[in-house]
């Protein structure tokens, strides 16, 4: 109070130009940053606009992450050179999938002031066959074997202040008739053979084995659990402990999951482990890094996943027996499908 | 799929500053420079807040699950950090300690620029939550002091309109500065680094360190050194001891906002995307009503308009158990009372608490009340939590309910204006 009044506003304003610099600048470094990312990077791999088609036989299909006109669309490369150039569909998802003739796209959608998401139903050609909104930020998306089914996990956060929880949300919908089961966490949860209904059930992260028969990841009290899932009978069923993000085998006998272990880093504590669901033996597979992925099939002895790369996802793959070493399928790429 | 909701008072917001009064008085400076101060800083934080997941998810790829696992123990911490805050500054000035802690939360926004593992990004979030709980109880004891006895309700209104305002225009600046720049999520903590800043200025510029209802610093020189007045020595006061059994008991039945919207959700089948628009419905009531009530609280007496806004919380409980169909009307009657419910009781409840309290006690006065309210608040939210667990939603909320009534009658027993002092 010392200051005289019109020497405190002049200190006001003068705090105002600087840090409004300070602020603009940090935009415009962004928004620059941006920009940068819609312009080919040299040495990245090369995408061309052309047809993509679902299930084609020797073709897989994935979301491009390298810069440029092309980031971020569902592109399809040669499977025996996943590498190779790609042919970009115009589809832009955040998560993909597809089985059977359907893909189902998350993506975000910018409306007014703030980005939703949406979930979207395309066929084997990738055109738009239904839309439904989402309650949150993508994380997973799964579609049943015969394509007529289709599950997706969201992040939904509370509104408690300095972002003190998060939860998932994972909704069931049948792809023919449109019925969509919006909560899954609905579903009757029984832990080790006893039905429970605990508050702070998460379930995220559905495999299916077909069109009623599924497996999620379930968490409560601090614990993860591998469920068996049914659609007609609206039951969660625990199966195995310490299991998240399950991707379930072509033939239907393994689990591929995240395990999470006791290691240097709470941050990355997972590690990619396969579970035969007849013995329960677990086997950890060669891959020493930690994984935070709904890692795929390629075929009954392969695994792919995403590790972070220089444009966000690299997809790698090692064996599913706990042989061999990993390596890189592909650079700048993320939610792969490989066709039959 | 619950949230634990650890936040003590809900969405803050900020309001139409500039009306008077039914009796004409002007919302004193320094009241309206500490509103300021609340704006700016709710702008900086609930941007952050708005993009955070997004950050973790998208901008980090990190899996948000089991964030919220320190909750518990920082709420315990953050009480204490409140009682230090009012107790300190009640020594060693309150503009000083209000100061520490609004520049603590400022500096912590440019740190999440360095954080990238979970563990340092909450480290850094309980810093932010280290200078809230710093800088609430000063806050509140300097708008106490900066205003007449007579008119504190309307101050404090004018106050929590100002902060909810803040708490509104936060994510929407987020949100532009994203279209802006996509992925910029830097940008967002760089500029909400800036806000911060500017508000901590304001507060070092405007707010006098002394202030007194007539305007500027009350006697210039050196602040009166303030008696030692310990907290035991509070609570023995009976009008602070009923105030604060009363606060406490009223908020063992409070039940969190995150918990209310979710049995909202549940009981209209709402669709997703109306889910986040919720709060929003609450702070937009309470930012129209702050000040009014306030004003209302002035003349009608500041404890009886505390146990009427208890009322139309337990009204909300009532709707959403009563079955009275699913029409989106419901919801906005609920979202109504809701926001009632804080524009009757936030501002009101700092308010008679200064009543109650010595000047040299201001601080602590305050924090003690606020802590206990916070508490037992996040006390509810175990036990609701559990009760839904066991009961369901609906048990559970019948449970909140019945406790609701009994509190509040309890309260109107207590707080009867016989025993005034």
């Amino acid at each position: 109070m010392r200051a005289g009044r019109a020497r405190r506003v002049l200190i006001l304003l003068a705090a105002v130009l600087v840090l409004g610099g300070v602020a603009l600048g940090a935009v415009l470094h962004a928004a620059g940053r941006a920009a940068d990312e819609g312009r080919e990077r040299a040495g990245a791999p090369r995408v061309r606009p052309g047809a993509v088609v679902l299930g084609a036989a020797g073709r897989g299909v994935f979301r491009n992450m390298a810069w440029g006109p092309h980031r971020d669309e569902i592109v399809s490369v040669d499977a025996r050179d996943p590498a190779g150039p790609r042919t970009a569909s115009g589809v832009r998802c955040l998560r993909f999938h597809a089985a059977g003739g359907t893909a189902v796209c998350l993506r975000s959608v910018r409306r007014g002031l703030r980005d939703t998401y949406r979930a979207v139903v395309l066929d084997a050609r990738l055109r738009e066959r239904g839309r439904y909104e989402l309650a949150g930020v993508p994380s997973r998306v799964r579609v049943a074997p015969g394509g007529r089914v289709a599950a997706w996990t969201v992040f939904v956060n509370g509104d408690a202040y300095a972002g003190g929880s998060f939860s998932t949300r994972t909704s069931v919908l049948d792809v023919r008739s449109g019925a969509l089961d919006r909560n899954i966490e609905t579903y009757r949860f029984v832990l080790d053979g006893r039905p429970r209904r605990p508050a702070d059930l998460n379930v995220w992260g559905v495999t299916f084995a077909d069109d009623d028969r599924f497996y999620a990841t379930a968490a409560t009290g601090g614990r993860t659990y591998l469920v068996a899932g049914d659609r007609a009978t609206r039951t969660l069923r625990s199966v195995h402990a310490n299991v998240e993000c399950p991707s379930l085998s072509p033939d239907g006998t393994r689990v591929a999951y995240k395990k999470r272990v006791a290691g240097p880093s709470s941050d990355a504590p997972w590690r990619l482990y396969v579970l035969d669901l007849r013995s329960g033996r677990e086997t950890a597979t060669a891959e020493r890094r930690s994984v935070d992925d709904q890692a795929v099939w390629r075929d009954p002895r392969t695994l792919v996943y995403s590790l972070p790369g220089d444009y966000g996802s690299d997809l790698w793959t090692v064996p599913a027996d706990g042989s061999g070493a990993p390596r890189v399928l592909t650079e700048a790429a993320l939610a792969p499908v490989f066709g039959p | 799929m619950y949230l634990a909701d650890g936040r003590t008072p809900p969405p803050r917001a900020a309001a139409p500053a500039g009306r008077h009064g039914r009796r004409g008085a002007a919302i004193p400076a320094t009241v309206l420079a500490l509103g300021t101060v609340s704006l700016v800083t709710d702008v900086s934080s609930e941007m952050v807040t708005a993009v955070l997941p997004l950050y973790l998810v998208s901008g980090l790829g990190l899996s948000p699950l089991g964030f919220g696992l320190l909750d518990g123990v920082y709420n315990g911490v953050g009480a204490l950090v409140r009682l230090a805050g009012g107790r300190v500054a009640d020594r060693g000035g309150h503009k000083a300690v209000a100061a520490a802690g609004y520049g603590l939360s400022a500096l912590c926004k440019p740190l999440l620029l360095l954080a990238h593992t979970l563990p340092l990004i909450g480290a850094v979030l309980a810093a932010d939550r280290t200078g809230k709980g710093l800088r609430t109880a000063p806050r509140d004891a300097l708008i106490s002091l900066a205003s007449e006895p007579a008119a504190r309700g309307r101050a404090f209104g004018a106050h929590r309109a100002m902060d909810t305002a803040g708490a509104l225009l936060g994510p929407v600046a987020a949100f532009l500065l994203l279209r802006a720049a996509a992925g910029g999520y830097d940008a967002v903590f760089t500029v909400s680094g800036c806000v911060a800043a500017l508000g901590v200025l304001v507060l070092l510029l405007f707010v006098p360190a002394r202030p007194s209802p007539g305007g500027a610093s009350a006697g210039a020189g050196a602040p009166a050194p303030a008696p030692r007045t310990p907290v035991r020595a509070l609570l023995r006061r009976p009008a602070v001891r009923r105030l604060t059994v009363c606060a406490v008991l009223l908020g063992l039945t409070t039940v969190s906002d995150s918990f209310l919207y979710l049995t909202l959700q549940r009981r209209l089948d709402l669709s997703e995307s109306w889910f986040p628009l919720l709060p929003l419905g609450t702070s937009g009531v309470f930012l129209a009503l702050a000040l009014p009530l306030g004003a209302l609280a002035d003349r009608t007496g500041r404890r009886r308009l505390f146990l009427c806004g208890h009322a139309a919380l337990l009204g909300a409980y009532a709707l959403l158990l009563a079955p009275c169909g699913t029409s989106p009307a419901l919801a906005g009657a609920v979202l109504a009372l809701h926001g009632c419910f804080y524009a009757a009781t936030d501002g009101v409840l700092a308010a008679a608490t200064a009543d109650a309290v010595p000047e040299e006690a201001r601080g602590s006065g305050l924090a003690v009340v606020q802590t206990g309210q916070a508490a037992a608040r996040f006390a509810c939210s175990l036990a609701f939590g559990a009760a839904w667990t066991a009961w369901g939603d609906r048990t559970a909320l019948g449970a909140a309910a019945a406790g609701l009534a009994v509190s509040t009658l309890a309260g109107a027993v207590l707080l009867r204006p016989g025993r005034a002092r």
